[in-house]
């Protein structure tokens, strides 16, 4: 495919202590579309993230203190609003998503018509590979969000996600900063965007542990589910005010 | 019964003070001692008047005044730490939108500086 022209795209790399695994990825990254601009944000990590993201050839974004995942995406989405970029694509810096996707993710993009492009590992049907306590809360949210969205959303926390500048502009001003991937999907919908999923695949971690644990799996299921409901009242709190 | 409302009365007191004193140190803001001096001055009225006691335990249903005190004394601190969870939302907020903003301007520095200087070496 061809690459995209400047200013065109942009992906952004949020990273937190990922200095074994996040060179790795910005080389990915690159390989692919050797010219495509790179962009980690460095959630102020006590290790030397930002060093091996730079001597990989990434620009990077350095948050003056720790704002969690939200909040540094948040920051990317800001920045590659104001320098300008059409379309961002979201990889994370632990390497669990495969940079050979990017193009998919893009095409379907620039071709859609949609705001926002998810990578989805089940969308080939493979839900064998999952843990069993992901998958069950896959599909939990799947069931919660089915009427909210008026469509299934097969893989809803998936933050292997593209972005075009209308999503980035209302990104850039309400972005979940806790979780954002599935009240993202409502924030979306509640401005009528729409979404496409595209089948991607998902390796496990480069380097480091998942730090989700029984407790923290039911704090995500209950901060998710309240700021699902916030995210409706909002929307129809403002349509009262008209 | 008098043991609790003194109790209460020595503790709102002491509450006065311990504000005050936090505000002339300015460990606290003036602005947020308001809610803390406004909760403590109820509490010192209530326990030192039978008669709002009665009338907040007729109000409540409560039978038992002593027992009126304690739950007036649970919804007045419940209302300070709302107010204070509506200012630590705002202030996390706004923390939040400064550090990006310092981030996001830092970097754009940083580029332009390094575009002049590669423009200075051609």
């Amino acid at each position: 495919m061809t690459p995209p022209a400047d200013a065109a795209l942009l992906v952004i790399v949020p990273a937190f202590n990922e200095e074994q695994a996040v060179g790795r990825v910005v080389r990915e990254i690159q390989a692919v579309w050797p010219a495509i601009p790179v962009l980690v944000i460095d959630d102020c990590s006590t290790d030397g993230t930002a060093r091996v993201a730079r001597d990989a050839g990434a620009a990077v974004l350095s948050l003056p203190h720790h704002l969690g995942l939200g909040g540094a995406v948040q920051a990317g989405y800001k920045l590659a609003y104001e320098l300008g970029y059409q379309y961002v694509i979201r990889v994370d810096g632990d390497g669990q998503h495969d940079p050979r996707d990017i193009p998919r993710l893009y095409e379907a993009l620039r071709t859609s018509g949609c705001q926002m492009v998810i990578g989805s590992r089940y969308l080939d049907g493979d839900e064998n590979r999952t843990s069993l306590l992901r998958l069950a809360g896959t599909k939990f949210f799947r069931l919660v969000l089915r009427p909210i969205l008026g469509k299934t959303v097969r893989d809803p926390t998936s933050g292997f996600v593209g972005v075009n500048r209308a999503a980035l502009e209302v990104f850039s001003k309400s972005f979940p900063l806790e979780y954002p991937e599935i009240e993202a999907l409502v924030v979306l919908q509640r401005r009528r965007f729409d979404f496409v999923e595209v089948p991607c695949r998902m390796r496990p971690r480069l380097a480091g542990k998942s730090t989700i644990t029984a407790v923290k799996s039911i704090y995500y299921i209950v901060h998710v589910l309240l700021g699902v409901f916030v995210n409706i009242l909002k929307f129809e709190h403002r349509l009262w005010k008209r | 019964m008098d043991r609790l409302t003194n109790f209460m009365t020595g503790f709102s007191l002491l509450l006065i003070l311990l504000v005050l004193r936090s505000v002339r140190r300015a460990h606290i803001r003036v602005e947020y001692s308001v809610s803390w001096l406004s909760a403590a001055l109820v509490l010192l009225a209530i326990s030192r008047s039978p008669w709002a006691l009665e009338q907040i335990a007729a109000l409540t249903g409560i039978a038992d005044a002593p027992l009126a005190l304690v739950f007036a004394v649970g919804c007045l601190f419940l209302i300070v730490f709302y107010r204070f969870s509506i200012v630590i939302s705002d202030l996390k907020d706004a923390n939040i939108a400064l550090a990006q903003r310092v981030a996001i301007l830092e970097y754009r520095l940083y580029e332009g500086h390094g575009r002049r200087q590669s423009q200075a070496a051609r």
